[in-house]
């Protein structure tokens, strides 16, 4: 879920083709290699990925979690994809739902490999924005209801800055400077048909105070 | 959506939003851990002028599965037992601060008059009126058929999709039954063809501008339509002046109702093999169903009762998770 948005994840404008403002500042072989890298840090970090659970958070987390997945099986050798990936949706556990119209909840499923769940698991959560930090801090209430992981860490395909809590990353595919009056948008083949981050300039009625937070 | 008060508020794109969230409810339902943050600090009151068990604790645990404040408020041991009107009721109600009115009253409409008489500015849920409508029933009859009869195994929910081409027969005391009415509509409006089967007396005028079929005779619409769900509704005799021997005034003898209507080990047999039963609740045990049917493993009538928490914490989910609204 793309922070910053004014608009429920399914935003029809969201998937259809992307619009042609603004500046595209990712392309398809940026956001590869930067999802190839991540994936050796994940393994270089954890000594191996055989505790590892990538957990997406809905909608655009997920495919890129599944990514990171693919990525992880090819360097590692016995890594079971079925232990690896599942979804984390957090919209029940948000603090913004009584200042947004009803958002739609999207699914939660753990790796169908791992009876035991996320106990004693290492938890990567993934998402397309690291913005406000408010998502995560969701995930986070979310997981805490799921299990006892070992470790929580963050893997972000964009950090744009702006955090309002206190969480940081620890996997990021690319920093984007921005400021809070511009929108980032990331687009991937699996919900919008092309990879590419645009960042957009707001035109004043997307100032701050009527982001979602 | 401010308010469900009618199974007919819901057109298919809302419908099956509301099942695709008691999907996602369902799924957080099987966890250790049941409880979600989603509405706290949010009050919900459970309004009950008429007797009820399991919408009641159905309801209350929907909201406090959502850690909802819950206020439960039935009519006997309260001021409406010394005469209090709804008005007053609700006024008291809205000075508490509600978000949420679940209300179930024994005349027809009277969700409509607190939702639109600008008593209360909180969202008001129809539990059951009169003889009019139950929407919430509905909606977990349909999310169970969906289940049963559409999902697949990747989406077992049938997440996202209708009932199109589904055949439902709908048997019994219709007239009395507010849970036929809710469903027939809603049914109609996910694209199931739902058969009323009843005997003449016990059949509603007005009927046919129903969108659905009507029958009196059970073996021949078994038979003929071969439906893949089949609903007992409860004759409900309290509404029927019964006279002492077991009879009323709209079948001679309870023997001769369960000949005709009732669903025994005999019809189930002629029932298409996926077919599932389905009863609201509570069952008359040897009357509207037996004991082969109740009991048998095609019946749902257990699940529908679990998927019920799924669907009204869907519904609560979805009337209050977003900005207020300004009091009308």
């Amino acid at each position: 879920m793309s922070s910053g948005t004014v608009l429920p994840s399914d935003d029809p404008r969201g998937s259809a083709s992307p619009p042609a403002t603004g500046s595209e500042v990712l392309g398809a072989p940026e956001i590869s290699r930067a999802l190839t890298r991540i994936a050796h840090e994940v393994l270089e970090r954890n000594k191996g990925a055989a505790d590892v659970v990538l957990l997406g958070i809905p909608t655009r987390g997920l495919p890129l979690a599944h990514r990171l997945a693919e990525r992880l099986v090819a360097v590692e050798d016995g890594l079971d994809p079925d232990r690896l990936v599942g979804s984390l949706d957090v919209t029940m556990y948000r603090d913004d739902l009584h200042r947004h119209p009803t958002r739609t909840i999207g699914e939660t499923e753990l790796p169908p490999g791992r009876p035991a769940g996320i106990d004693d698991a290492v938890v990567v959560l993934v998402d397309d924005v690291l913005y406000s930090g408010r998502t995560i801090r969701a995930a986070l209430d979310a997981l805490n209801d799921l299990g006892r992981p070992r470790a929580v860490q963050l893997a972000v395909l964009v950090d744009r800055g702006h955090r309002e809590l206190p969480i940081r990353a620890d996997y990021v595919g690319k920093n984007l400077p921005t400021s809070v009056a511009e929108r980032v948008r990331v687009h991937l083949v699996e919900v919008d048909g092309v990879d590419q981050v645009r960042i957009e300039h707001g035109d004043g009625g997307d100032s701050r105070a009527e982001v979602a937070r | 959506m401010k308010h469900l008060l009618s199974a007919a508020d819901l057109d298919r794109t809302s419908a099956i939003e509301v099942l695709d969230t008691a999907a996602r409810m369902a799924a957080t339902q099987g966890r250790e851990i049941k409880k979600l943050p989603t509405l706290r600090g949010r009050t919900v009151v459970n309004l009950f002028f008429e007797d009820s068990t399991r919408t009641r604790i159905s309801f209350e645990t929907a909201a406090k599965r959502l850690s909802a404040d819950v206020i439960n408020f039935s009519a006997k041991g309260s001021s409406v037992s010394k005469g209090e009107s709804l008005k007053d009721t609700a006024l008291t109600l809205q000075a508490m601060g509600a978000d949420a009115v679940v209300i179930r009253h024994q005349a027809s409409g009277a969700p409509h008059r607190l939702a639109h008489a600008g008593w209360v500015g909180s969202s008001v849920v129809n539990a059951g009126d009169g003889t009019h409508q139950h929407p919430t029933q509905a909606l977990l009859d349909a999310f169970t058929v969906r289940r049963h009869l559409v999902g697949t195994a990747d989406e077992p929910d049938g997440v996202g999709k209708d009932l199109t081409g589904l055949r439902v027969a709908i048997v019994g005391d219709v007239l009395h039954s507010r849970v036929a009415r809710s469903n027939v509509q809603l049914l109609h409006t996910l694209g199931a063809r739902v058969t009323l089967v009843a005997p003449p007396t016990l059949v509603p005028v007005g009927v046919e501008a129903w969108p659905c079929d009507v029958s009196y005779h059970l073996d021949d619409v078994i038979t003929d339509q071969q439906p893949d769900a089949i609903m007992m509704l409860r004759v409900q005799r309290e509404r029927m002046g019964a006279d002492g021997t077991g009879g009323t005034s709209f079948f001679p003898s309870p023997l001769e109702y369960t000949r005709t209507f009732g669903l025994d080990a005999r019809r189930m047999a002629l029932l298409p093999e996926h077919a599932v039963v389905m009863h609201p609740g509570p069952m008359n045990r040897g009357l509207e169903i037996s004991a082969d049917a109740a009991d048998s493993p095609r019946a749902v009538i257990v699940e529908q009762v679990a998927n019920g928490v799924a669907v009204r914490m869907a519904v609560l989910y979805l009337l209050l998770a977003k900005e207020r609204e300004a009091v009308a």
